[in-house]
């Protein structure tokens, strides 16, 4: 999947995230902001980096501002972004390359 | 095809915006009896998408430890309904509530998109059941037919707010607007054989109010109460949790009908009452809520 467009997902409430989306550059260039970066930093990456390649993402500026999101959440929220961007709202691969 | 858990207990089910994460991460800590993800009025316009992602995700990896999990669709008449259908199945739910039903095509309609659903991602033929609520006068005289249009329907909710706007009235907080609507849904519901769910009631400064509601609903013969917060949990539980003096009573109705029946006597007395069959479902129905409320410490 190409990411051409700028696209947005979440809000800075407590439990969530947000996540912007927008063109890279041939790589995976993320920049991660959480208050419990200490503690969970090594496994937001860590997830981040299986959903944007189980999406078949490789190339995009991922920004996530982190406000104590599960991963399930922040699962969500990156594929949120991600399909906003392609302009993807109905005919979903869930279970697929969402899960 | 029949879904055991089609007459599951349900005495509250607690409105959550799927949206929110920290609404849906852990509604179970306050026990209520079914959750109701909602895609629908509680998410905005811009974020029908994203709630889905959230919705699927909360459904797939979230354990909610035995609560009901029913998702609220958006209504048929907008262009979200059916990827809504596809992201539930597709994560599982147990349920699905559509929104402002008139007519068992409305119920069809649903029914066919989850079959489809549960074919294309593997799951279960007729795991999933429907609800359908109520939200109309078109609604209420449809009732009936609402009740008996899927077997996969286990009940049926009344949407107070559309309802009273339909009848061009307003909620008093008396009732007194619900009347006809409520009567005529448990009256469908009863002849149907599926459940019945009352409307929620949003004045969370009045307690008292809300207790007299539950109340009202409860002398009706509803199953349950539609609810927004974790505070009105305790209050519906309480007034469905059956008296010491109910329980003593259906043990000895359920007893001697078993008892009777063996010996061939159709009518007799329990504590100067006259008793026959018909009191049975009643009774055993007393004794599954006095389980469900862990006040039951006798052997049936």
């Amino acid at each position: 999947m190409e990411i051409t467009r700028p696209a947005m997902a979440g809000t800075l409430e407590s439990s969530d995230c947000q996540v912007t989306v927008e063109k890279g550059e041939g790589k995976i260039d993320l920049t991660l902001d959480s208050a419990v970066i200490n503690q969970f930093g090594n496994q937001i990456c860590r997830v981040t980096m299986e959903t944007l390649e189980r999406l078949g993402v490789d190339s995009v500026k991922i920004t996530i501002v982190d406000k104590g999101a599960l991963d399930c959440t922040l699962k969500a929220r990156i594929e949120g972004a991600v399909y906003r961007s392609l302009q993807q709202k109905e005919h979903l691969p869930w279970g697929g390359m969402i899960r | 095809m029949s879904n055991p858990n089609k007459k599951r207990l349900r005495r509250t089910m607690m409105f959550l915006n799927a949206q929110k994460p920290g609404l849906i991460k852990d509604p179970y800590i306050y026990k209520p009896d079914s959750i109701m993800l909602d895609l629908e009025d509680a998410v905005a316009e811009n974020q029908k998408d994203a709630a889905r992602f959230s919705l699927y995700h909360a459904l797939k990896e979230i354990d909610y430890r035995g609560v009901e999990r029913v998702v609220r669709i958006n209504a048929l008449d907008t262009p979200y309904w059916k990827e809504d259908i596809r992201c539930c199945v597709a994560g599982g739910c147990d349920a699905i509530r559509i929104p402002k039903t008139e007519s068992a095509n409305d119920v069809k309609l649903v029914e066919d998109a989850i079959a489809y659903a549960e074919r294309e991602f593997g799951r279960p033929a007729g795991s999933t059941l429907i609800m359908a609520a109520i939200e109309s006068a078109r609604g209420v005289m449809k009732a009936l037919d609402i009740c008996e249009a899927s077997e996969r329907l286990f009940g049926i909710a009344l949407s107070g707010g559309d309802y009273t706007k339909d009848l061009q009235t307003h909620i008093t907080g008396t009732g007194i607007e619900l009347m006809g609507a409520r009567q005529n849904l448990v009256i469908a519901a009863r002849a149907a054989g599926v459940q019945c769910f009352d409307t929620v009631y949003t004045n969370l400064d009045d307690m008292d109010g809300f207790r007299r509601d539950v109340e009202t609903i409860h002398l009706m013969g509803f199953d349950g109460k539609s609810i927004i917060n974790p505070r009105q949990i305790s209050i519906v539980h309480d007034i469905y949790t059956p008296s010491e003096k109910d329980i003593v009573f259906a043990e000895k109705v359920v007893r001697e009908i078993d008892e009777k029946k063996a010996q061939g006597i159709g009518v007799f007395t329990v504590d100067g009452k006259m008793i026959d069959i018909a009191f049975y479902d009643g009774a055993k129905r007393t004794i599954e809520l006095a389980k469900a409320s862990g006040v039951y410490k006798g052997d049936l």
